[in-house]
């Protein structure tokens, strides 16, 4: 069976997974190999997701981590 | 997000509980990032999140003895940095579960993705220009409340399809359509603008006079 275009995009998240059935991904790479669109398509998405794991792009406050120790070391002296 | 070997951690908690209190500084260590940016998604406001992942580790602290093996820390760790945000929310009057759970997973509405017909790889060193990481967190910013928690949950912390269901309260499959549709929606705002950080072809760079 070939898939075309469209079926191959609702499935580009749970391909990125890992989280399509063998027989799904025969599919999709066997449509990849010959749709520049698609690849396109699935390396740009899969080029977003590694991007946004970076740690720069969702810093925590500056000094969250010092004060929530701070705070932790008060109720551990609070607490017996 | 670091992974945790949950034998040390469960030598760590009897520690804790047997006298050695100073301990539950690295018992937290590696979670709170992950507190922080679940309520963060779900409070919506910095400082509000901040006081409320005190809360929680405090809550974290004095509930420890309760805590069952069964699950992850991490797990339960969030469980109750959820409750904590809930909690605020109700005292808000917002009754944010709602919108947050069942609504518009049913609308089905076909996405059409940015068309390309070659990618040229942005690598991760691209971030070290300011501008490239201020596009990113816009567009995040831009998605809807429902979409926006799963990506940073699922992409940005990197939690578990498993672990993100459980922190949102949301069933697994809801985690995996959500994410689909917000990687749809990224991608669609976000090629076409990050084209401009793929690294120029030497060829082209060099090549011209």
């Amino acid at each position: 069976m070939r898939i075309d275009c469209k079926h191959v995009w609702q499935h580009i998240s749970a391909y990125i997974e890992g989280d399509v059935d063998a027989v799904l991904r025969a599919e999709i790479d066997k449509h990849l190999e010959t749709c520049e669109i698609c690849s396109a398509i699935l390396d740009s998405t899969r080029n977003v997701v590694i991007l946004l794991a970076d740690d720069r792009i969702f810093e925590l406050p500056v000094d969250f981590s010092q004060r929530l120790h701070e705070r932790i070391d008060r109720e551990l002296e609070r607490v017996i | 997000m670091p992974a945790v070997d949950s034998e040390l951690e469960a030598e760590c908690i009897r520690r804790i509980l047997a006298g050695e209190k100073h301990l539950f500084h690295d018992l937290i260590r590696p979670c709170e990032r992950s507190i922080y940016i679940l309520l963060f998604s779900l409070l919506k406001n910095e400082a509000e999140a901040e006081d409320a992942a005190q809360e929680t580790a405090i809550k974290v602290y004095l509930n420890l003895r309760h805590f069952r093996g069964d699950a992850q820390f991490r797990t339960w760790v969030l469980s109750i940095a959820r409750n904590e945000a809930l909690g605020r929310l109700r005292k808000q009057g917002i009754r944010r579960e709602e919108s947050l759970d069942a609504a518009s997973d049913d609308q089905t509405g076909d996405y059409t993705p940015a068309i390309l017909t070659n990618w040229r790889e942005v690598p991760t060193e691209a971030l070290e220009q300011k501008e490239l990481g201020a596009i990113l967190r816009k567009a995040i910013e831009r998605l809807p409340e429902i979409y926006r928690n799963i990506v940073l949950l699922r992409d940005i912390e990197e939690m578990d399809i498993r672990e993100a269901a459980a922190a949102l309260g949301i069933s697994e499959g809801a985690v995996k359509v959500r994410l689909h549709r917000a990687r749809g929606m990224l991608q669609k705002e976000l090629a076409p603008q990050l084209k401009a950080f793929a690294p120029k072809r030497k060829g082209l760079f060099w090549g011209r006079a």
